[in-house]
């Protein structure tokens, strides 16, 4: 009995304490800034994001980092957007890079400009890699470029391929095919029927599903043409260089028979990569860990074959600063987002997460360094980045980039020629975009 | 005189206020979750998406005019029309068979209720999730089995023709243990002399069926019927995990597109629009029913 009555009076002076904790924490004129961040709750990135709150606030007293675990980017934006509508934005998100013009037709977010005070501050908005900031900055109509966005979980395609099945294909394993050319040449050797014909390996799979017009640009890319211009108004769908690209893609399933035909599904292509069903994948460098962990075989890291020339698209997300914060919030804020993407953050980011550190000073330091030196896969998606351009981006941009997606579905289906799927996506989206000439 | 007459208001007066007070929470409750939003989409539909600092404005029946423009919208709703008419005879058939499979007495009964129950308790997106596996080219169990049989990988999902038949199966093996359940109870609720006296008479067991058995069960199909319906145009889960409307808006359905153009497009005034179309034709749908089927179903 005495012993139960000690225990419920050590519990009950526990309970004080946390709550005390919880209070004096909470005291005085803390500002508390709202942190959306696109994860699901649990799981080892939440881990990290909360380390990296409690260091900062730690450094920082007097600023508080009230994480918010949204789910997916899609439904973080739709969290963020529906709580700015009714007066009550987040001051701080984590949001796809591609959703800038939509943020800034909403009238939702800030340029980083107006809270970049000294020359260290406009110094830090210059020390990321130039292809993460070509779909972080855009023109207003006067020609002045504002930042918007500021790099912080960025990923780019690269190719995944199966060392063993190029072994077995009597091909050099060490060697991804580096041009359109080869990778038609090998592909036909890594292709292994059996004798009724049906495939037990295909050569490659670029998925088609989801976001279909991200990989197609590592083709347009690839073949020197845009699908945008920089201001996110005009888009290139029917250029004969995106058309001659998409019919190469076609062309992989349909002509040449080394990738599966109609629509090769994004989540499950990692799995077909594992299960050997295809030799070379195309996938996000976000895959890297992923991959690392779960195949079975010797497997290695290329850029995107060229064409024309070499190329691939960035992805992923920005740091955003949504309006309606007072002066001493946004500097705070800023404050946040300059630690989170110092070069030992985003190194010590990229390891723990496989996205691509998003400054080049980040690679300087001795923890990416040997990162690098023991995984040099690592550093691919880094030397693509010169070869980068930004992934697909306009005004209403969901609905352009659908226009662009049903095209391309339609092409690889089979439903229309090339030509025309991408004909009817221009015309699509000419018609989206007509508002915002 | 008047003095009497005050008393005699005064109490019914009180059974009014009484009255509504009693049924004020769940007034409210329906006017704040679906009158009220369901009159708003009617007014949004008439006014442009705001945007930024630009508001509403008044555009009369521009909407609907580029609704009746859009290819995607009639793609959707065709596509949702050829889904309900599959998945809701397909999920009433099939409950029915297994209800009446699982009546009688056999061998491991409560083992096969579980198991025809068990699709049920599953959330839709973690079926969605399995059945993606399922039908994967190649190692998908799908085409493992037909291999079997030696039938070549098919790329289920992706090919604009088996992508909607794909998904309206998932959609048959979700439903159908739940409709079996009701079907269950009102079977045990038949009178057993019925199936004596029929045996007596020397019916077969086709003739009973059709004779006795479904029309007394005709309540059930009609509330069966019913929730399949809604469900038809209410469930989308596992077109958001398994194909996102595509190849090419093969497999897009009305409320998927009203999602993509809500919440992907921001447009929210056209979402309004296409939500009053979907309004309209589940409540033309709903009277149909009640008034056409009512009559013709005997209650006990």
């Amino acid at each position: 009995m005495r012993h139960v009555l000690k225990r419920l009076v050590t519990m009950a002076g526990a309970v004080a304490i946390t709550l005390g904790a919880v209070n004096s924490a909470a005291t005085a004129a803390d500002i508390e800034l709202s942190f959306y961040y696109p994860v699901a709750v649990g799981g080892p990135i939440t881990k990290i994001i909360d380390g990296y709150a409690t260091a900062f606030e730690a450094e920082n007293p007097g600023i508080k980092i009230n994480a918010v675990y949204a789910g997916t980017y899609q439904d973080t934006l739709v969290k963020a957007l529906t709580a700015f509508k009714s007066g009550a934005p987040p001051d701080i998100a984590v949001l796809l890079s591609t959703d800038m013009y939509t943020l800034i037709d909403e009238d939702a977010i800030m340029p980083f400009d107006d809270v970049l005070k000294n020359d260290s501050d406009k110094r830090w908005a210059k020390s990321f890699f130039p292809a993460f900031m070509e779909n972080s900055q855009t023109g207003s109509k006067t020609g002045e470029q504002k930042t918007w966005g500021i790099p912080f979980q960025r990923s780019t395609v690269v190719m995944f391929w199966n060392k063993d099945a190029f072994k077995a294909a009597g091909l050099d394993p060490d060697k991804a095919p580096a041009t359109w050319d080869e990778l038609v040449a090998d592909g036909g050797k890594l292709t292994a029927r059996d004798t009724a014909g049906a495939v037990g390996q295909w050569a490659i799979e670029i998925p088609s599903t989801g976001f279909p017009y991200w990989l197609f640009q590592g083709l347009t890319t690839a073949n020197a043409v845009r699908l945008m211009n920089a201001a996110g108004t005009e888009t290139y769908f029917d250029n004969p260089a995106v058309i001659q690209a998409l019919q190469f893609w076609v062309d992989l399933s349909r002509k040449y028979k080394i990738q599966p035909e109609g629509t090769i599904e994004w989540g499950t292509t990692p799995k077909d990569f594992f299960e050997r069903k295809t030799a070379i994948i195309w996938t996000s460098t976000g895959n890297l860990t992923n991959v690392r962990n779960n195949a079975g075989f010797a497997f290695g890291v290329a850029m995107l074959p060229a064409h024309q020339g070499r190329g691939s698209a960035t992805g992923g997300g920005n740091f955003y600063l949504f309006k309606k914060m007072t002066a001493e919030r946004r500097d705070a804020a800023l404050k946040f987002v300059k630690w989170m993407t110092s070069p030992e953050r985003a190194a010590d980011w990229g390891i723990a997460t496989g996205y691509v550190a998003v400054r080049p000073d980040a690679w300087d330091t001795p923890a990416m360094k040997k990162y690098v030196a023991e995984f040099p896969a690592a550093a691919v998606a880094r030397d693509q980045l010169d070869h980068a351009v930004a992934e697909l981006s306009t005004h209403d941009n969901q609905r352009v980039t659908k226009a662009l997606n049903d095209g391309i579905q339609a092409a690889l289906t089979g439903t229309k020629t090339p030509e025309q799927a991408m004909k009817d996506a221009q015309v699509e989206a000419v018609r989206i975009l007509r508002a915002y000439q | 005189m008047r003095g009497s007459k005050t008393t005699l208001r005064t109490p019914r007066l009180f059974t009014h206020i009484y009255g509504w007070l009693m049924l004020l929470p769940a007034a409210v409750l329906l006017v704040a979750f679906t009158h009220y939003p369901a009159t708003a989409t009617f007014i949004d539909s008439f006014f442009s998406t705001p945007r930024g600092r630009r508001g509403a404005a008044f555009v009369g029946l521009d909407n609907y005019q580029a609704m009746v423009e859009d290819p995607v919208f009639w793609r959707a709703l065709e596509n949702n029309f050829v889904y309900a008419a599959s998945v809701i005879p397909l999920t009433i058939a099939l409950s029915l068979l297994m209800a009446l499979a699982i009546n009688g007495r056999i061998a491991g009964r409560s083992f096969l209720r579980l198991s025809f129950f068990t699709p049920t308790v599953l959330p839709m997106i973690a079926v969605a999730n399995i059945w993606l596996f399922f039908y994967s080219p190649g190692y998908g169990l799908l085409d493992q089995a037909l291999g079997l049989f030696g039938f070549s990988s098919t790329n289920w999902l992706g090919n604009q023709h088996t992508a909607l038949a794909c998904l309206i199966a998932v959609a048959v093996w979700k439903d159908a243990g739940f409709f079996m359940i009701f079907y269950l109870a009102a079977l045990q609720q038949l009178s057993p002399q019925l199936a004596e006296a029929a045996a007596i008479e020397g019916a077969g067991r086709w003739y009973f069926f059709r004779r006795i058995t479904f029309p007394l069960l005709m309540p059930t199909t009609l509330f069966v019927l019913v929730n399949a319906i809604i469900n038809s145009f209410r469930l989308i889960d596992h077109i958001v995990v398994m194909t996102q409307g595509g190849p090419d808006n093969t497999t897009a359905l009305l409320l998927f597109y009203i999602y993509e153009v809500g919440f992907k497009f921001w447009d929210t005034a056209y979402a309004a629009t296409l939500t009053v179309v979907l309004l309209l034709l589940l409540a033309a749908l709903a009277l149909g029913q009640f008034l056409f089927f009512d009559r013709r179903i005997h209650y006990q």
